[in-house]
């Protein structure tokens, strides 16, 4: 009987829902249905690039309202609703959704896999991000927006002090896009560890794909302790619970914990993959092999590993004790010797290779000494005595900034013009690159180096103005103009793209002529399929093994034949719509309605248990057809 | 030979049929590693709200202390429940592997029932305890208490939803690689459950009791 069923016949073609539909509405039909990674990386990117317009439209009002000593522009309550959001929706719904848009994309394409190992839960993923991110920044439509900061302490996240719906929307707007983040994360993993092609073993796959593996799994035992965070956070304040206030007999240290166990992690999240885009692109444009892999791949196991012993660092004027302090400051500072590890390998993989610099390559160069400046301020703080002379000034601004932006910023743009080729099939302007890379780079550094000196005088965090005459004006002054000249970058990027999409010349297979991983075999843009044939990997830097030995496409590990694809859902959109009902329900206590929304999702569940995907078969004909084109 | 074996597995047939029902697709052997992870990250989020429950267990203001509130009787009866429908859903497994789609639909029958004993007993619980003064939002312990079992009790209601979906697919499609790794991961999914419960007991019931 098993041994039947072990050969299930799939029909040829398409099922339900995926027939073409026509116009708008189908266009739009597609992309919320769709389970294919290609396109779930997309919608991830463009939620990521929205949001950080988003949180920099919010970190150009506060510049402006610093710009000159005791302005009055946007003060009080509102300057701190514009840091709380800026800071959520960067780290969140920009940073976050920019990452996992590229480990979507890139990563199966890198093992040589077709798609991820669970193409619906997928879709669940990037709908729960969506309706997350909608959900937290619909609150200024509610008349209020959370201003506790975006790690939200305690007692001022409370009802007593923070009255309004808009620590609500806060708390169970992380809550969905978590549970989203969560999936993704072990999705990669699984992706990842089981759906790698013949011959790719793990010491074999390109770095960017190691820091998807760490970064995923850094999400996977971050997440969770925010998870309940947020579970008790929002039982204290909807259901009237008692965890953290204080005067009924909570503990306000609890939500720094538990926060800040989740919070660290979420900084090696966000700049793992950055270091893995930057040691891609390094590689490519030096045409040479990176320089220490196996050290490059401890170094990221070991940040990953040592990552998730540092919280403290974060807490060090909280009080608890010279020990306590004195250990996670050593952890932290270890932290120092991996990341030096990789710097120097990118250096050494640079010197004496060919090097061109190319918009992509600029920014992983440009990344470099930003975040080695990064670094240094990093381990400044770390040392627990002198925390207390920085803690809570711009000093730490400053220092994050250089982590965030001069980190991950930089290398997701680096990531942005190196694959854009790959995924829509047209190259970036080289000319207009340039000048936005050196853009920039120049406002970047003009907006966050005079911080530390503003910090370092004195100026505290988090608060809406400060006295004229006490030495602070120029160093406002040049932050708020370096604001400017990045936002006028960052028309710049949009307008680069947009020229991509109507005039970008036409990229090849591998546009940048030194490609070295698997997804510069494929055609660009990449069919729904990835892989005609699944590859057989040889060695590191598959691609470019090949291309050494005077070949033109990869050597193949199955005959061409029809190709089994998961068919398109419009369930998982239907979920998330259903926990963003019930959320936003439960923020006015309508609680029937939330019983509804949570109804809506069970409901799909059950569908969805109940009816296997059989999906379809893609017919060699059209295979072929389409790699004709390609070649 | 290398033509011969699967594409993205570099299993050969032969292999394939070594391994279990559950495992023998790769979807089925996705679904597994991944539940592994999920199981990962499930324990970290109740090792948060065990953390939650050590910190807050003695801020009891006004309210019922621990010491006040548990007896054995109702935990004993709590435990077995629940011990016992992990050992029935391991001889569901082991119908599964033999392909024998009655027995394993019975054993999680018998499954069901016994998880939902313990559901209705733990509502009959807080039931109990609401009416001997700990609401709620009595006192800190009340509330991390109630959080934290609570959540235990959530996780138990969906296991039953989900084994009971998944016995009616066997009931509907008998045993196959397409519905085995599924009733693999409910059932390992259900020991999580219990591993969690002896925790509870431990934390909650035995030093609560005790005062200590």
């Amino acid at each position: 009987m098993a041994k039947k069923l072990e050969e299930i016949a799939y029909p040829a073609s398409p099922a339900l829902g995926t027939a073409k539909r026509q116009g708008f509405w189908g266009w739009l039909y597609q992309w919320l249905t769709t389970v294919d990674h290609k396109r779930i990386g997309l919608i991830y990117m463009a939620i990521g690039i929205f949001y950080l317009g988003v949180g920099g439209i919010q970190a150009l009002m506060m510049r402006v309202q610093l710009a000159s000593p005791e302005n009055e522009i946007f003060t009080g309550n509102f300057f701190n609703q514009l840091f709380t959001m800026h800071g959520t929706n960067m780290i969140f719904f920009a940073a976050m959704p920019l990452i996992f848009g590229l480990f979507n994309y890139i990563v199966p394409i890198q093992i040589g896999a077709r798609d991820v190992a669970f193409p619906f839960m997928n879709a669940l993923s990037v709908w729960l991000t969506f309706f997350g991110a909608l959900l937290l920044n619909i609150t200024w439509f509610f008349g209020d927006a959370p201003a506790a900061g975006w790690f939200a302490y305690v007692p001022l996240g409370l009802k007593e002090l923070s009255p309004g719906p808009g620590m609500d929307f806060f708390v169970l707007g992380l809550q969905i896009a978590g549970f989203g983040t969560l999936m993704g994360a072990i999705n990669f993993i699984v992706t990842i560890l089981n759906m790698r092609a013949p011959g790719m073993t793990l010491m074999r796959m390109p770095l960017f794909t190691w820091t998807a593996l760490i970064s995923s799994a850094l999400v996977l035992f971050g997440f969770p302790p925010l998870t309940v965070g947020l579970f008790l956070y929002s039982f204290e304040r909807i259901f009237g619970g008692i965890f953290f206030d204080p005067a009924l007999g909570g503990n306000p240290v609890l939500w720094q914990h538990l926060f800040w166990i989740f919070g660290h992690p979420e900084v090696y999240i966000v700049i793992l993959p950055a270091f893995g885009i930057v040691s891609e692109v390094v590689a490519t444009f030096s045409n040479k092999r990176v320089f220490g892999y196996p050290t490059m791949v401890i170094a990221i196991v070991l940040i990953g590993f040592i990552g998730f012993g540092v919280w403290i660092h974060h807490m060090f004027t909280v009080g608890l004790g010279a020990m306590v302090n004195a250990i996670f400051a050593v952890a932290t500072m270890l932290i120092g010797i991996p990341t030096g590890i990789k710097v120097f390998n990118w250096l050494f993989t640079m010197w004496g290779g060919q090097l061109r610099f190319t918009t992509p390559m600029l920014f992983a160069v440009g990344f470099i000494p930003t975040f080695v400046i990064a670094g240094v301020t990093g381990v400044m703080l770390a040392s627990a005595p002198a925390d207390y002379q920085y803690q809570d000034t711009y000093f730490v601004i400053a220092h994050f900034h250089y982590t965030l932006f001069g980190g991950t910023v930089f290398g997701v743009l680096a990531a942005i013009y190196y694959w854009f080729p790959k995924m829509f099939g047209r190259m970036l302007h080289e000319g207009l690159g340039k000048i936005n890379f050196w853009t920039m780079f120049i406002g970047f550094h003009l907006t966050f180096f005079p911080m530390h000196f503003s910090g370092l005088f004195g100026m505290p965090r988090r608060v809406y103005t400060y006295n004229a005459g006490v030495g602070l004006e120029f160093f406002n002054l040049l932050s708020t103009i370096g604001a400017f000249v990045m936002a006028f970058s960052t028309l710049l990027l949009l307008a680069n793209i947009i020229y991509g999409f109507t005039r970008g010349e036409k990229a090849s297979n591998d546009p940048w002529g030194t490609g070295r991983t698997l997804e510069w075999s494929v055609p660009s843009p990449v069919p729904e399929y990835n892989f005609a044939q699944t590859p057989l990997v040889r060695g590191l830097d598959a691609w470019w093994l090949e291309k050494m030995e005077g070949k033109n496409r990869m050597p193949v590990a199955e005959p061409l034949r029809p190709i089994h694809m998961p068919s398109s859902s419009i369930l998982p959109f239907i979920m998330a719509f259903g926990v963003f009902v019930a959320g936003f329900a439960l923020i006015f206590h309508h609680y029937y309605l939330t019983l509804i929304g949570l109804g809506i999702l069970g409901i799909a569940m059950v569908v969805r248990s109940m009816n296997d995907d059989e999906g379809y078969h893609i017919p060699v004909e059209e295979i072929r057809a389409v790699e004709g084109e390609g070649s | 030979m290398a033509a011969e074996q699967h594409a993205t597995t570099g299993l050969n047939a032969g292999d394939r049929l070594r391994l279990g029902l559950a495992s023998r697709t790769l979807e089925g052997r996705n679904k597994i590693l991944g539940f592994w992870f999920f199981l990962g990250g499930e324990s970290i989020l109740f090792a948060s709200l065990f953390a939650t429950f050590l910190v807050l267990r003695h801020q009891t203001g006004d309210g019922p202390k621990p010491e006040e509130l548990f007896g054995y009787g109702l935990v004993f009866v709590l435990t077995f429940l629940l011990i016992t429908s992990s050992l029935t859903s391991i001889f569901a497994v082991n119908a599964m592997e033999r392909g024998n789609a009655r027995v394993t639909a019975g054993w999680l029958g018998v499954t069901i029932a016994l998880g939902l004993g313990f559901l209705l007993l733990q509502i009959y619980e807080f039931y109990h305890y609401v009416h001997e003064g700990l609401g709620y939002t009595t006192s800190a312990f009340a509330s991390s208490f109630y959080t934290l079992v609570g959540f235990h009790g959530f996780h138990v209601a969906f296991g039953l939803c989900w084994l009971t979906a998944v016995t009616v697919q066997v009931v509907q499609n008998g045993v196959n690689v397409v519905n085995a790794p599924k009733i693999f991961i409910s059932t390992l999914y259900w020991h999580f459950v219990d591993v969690v419960w002896m925790f509870i007991f431990t934390v909650v019931y035995l030093m609560g009791s005790l005062g200590v």
